[in-house]
């Protein structure tokens, strides 16, 4: 039967900004479904975003939504979880505003381990500002400001997001449509911080400087790329290189922040009724 | 197990050609900028199309 998204779009919102093409779109719907799977209330669910063509995926849906600061989505989604820690808080965002321009905002949600669910849509580049290069451009990748090739390698992201502390990370990409919605369900059942990335295609900015001659031609690359968890595990590192690796790369179960912030708070309140 | 019937928004629609590249059965075909439906009779309800289009236009209904 075919899924019924009105109900948790903003009434005359749509067709969206995003070009032709564009995987936000994509992962947006794996959004809702997710959302819809879960029966989440609308009144308790957040969606917080920094800024970049990703990040206007919340002015399209109907939750409580805030559009923040440049990288600054997970610092507001912190407060907003430790003032209501009954809400259920998703962040979502792109590659240069995650982990480039918010890089250290992101690490220390993953320290933290607060309970939010990151989706990081990693386009490779930074789309809404004209196309520079971000963390994620691949090396010897073309972008307006790497006119000659990209000399940096590239961040990976879910190995950050392992090293950093957050005790779920997933990837998938955009081609993986049905993938998208278990993923983020699972983030959001999880207790902790979530990290969801997800590789989608920028042909505008990204695609038209690298030789693609379609979104479709990106789209089928990631297809051809993409190695799930369970069939890497059986090869050989020499054989993973360039890869990508699709499924749950990390699960653990470790305190989540805002339970222990309370703790805290009991026993310093215990501490200071015994001394009267 | 009748022929679904899939709705194409046009207003929404931006001509990617995704959902006719990734048909398996090569149901829809673009018209200009805008994916037609074609073939529905050879629909097999696999319902890609519907998720993978960005744009919200697909919306398939297996009847």
């Amino acid at each position: 039967m075919a899924f019924n998204y009105e109900k948790y779009i903003r009434p005359g919102k749509l067709p969206h900004i995003w070009c032709p093409g564009c995987g936000h779109g994509i992962v947006m719907k794996g959004l809702i479904r997710a959302i819809d799977k879960c029966a989440l209330n609308k009144n308790r669910t957040a969606v917080i975003s920094g800024i970049g063509c990703a990040s206007r995926l919340p002015g399209y849906v109907d939750f409580n939504t805030v559009h923040t600061a440049h990288g600054r989505a997970a610092a507001f989604a912190t407060g907003m979880k430790m003032a209501d820690p009954g809400l259920t808080v998703l962040c979502v965002g792109g590659d240069g505003d995650g982990v480039a321009i918010g890089g250290n905002h992101f690490i220390h949600a993953c320290r933290r381990n607060i309970d939010i669910t990151y989706i990081l849509m990693n386009n490779h580049i930074y789309g809404m500002t004209g196309g520079q290069f971000s963390p994620c451009t691949p090396t010897d990748g073309f972008a307006s400001t790497t006119p000659y090739g990209n000399p940096d390698p590239v961040f990976d992201i879910a190995k950050l997001a392992i090293g950093a502390g957050a005790t779920f990370v997933a990837r998938t990409t955009a081609y993986h449509a049905t993938q998208i919605d278990k993923l983020i369900i699972e983030g959001i059942q999880h207790k902790g911080f979530s990290v969801i990335e997800i590789l989608d295609c920028c042909p505008t900015s990204y695609g038209r400087r690298n030789k693609y001659r379609s979104v479709v031609e990106m789209m089928k690359q990631h297809k051809e790329l993409a190695v799930p968890v369970t069939a890497a595990a059986k090869m050989a590192p020499e054989d993973l290189a360039g890869k990508i690796i699709t499924g749950v790369l990390h699960k653990e179960d470790k305190p989540e922040y805002c339970e222990q912030y309370s703790r805290l708070i009991e026993k310093v309140q215990e501490q200071a009724a015994a001394k009267g | 197990m009748g022929i679904p019937k899939i709705e194409i928004n046009e207003k929404y629609c931006k001509g990617c050609s995704i959902c006719v590249e990734f048909c398996p059965t090569q149901v829809l075909q673009m018209n200009g900028f805008v994916a037609q439906v074609v073939k529905p009779e050879a629909c097999i309800k696999c319902m890609q199309c519907e998720l993978r289009c960005p744009d919200f236009a697909i919306r398939v209904f297996p009847e």
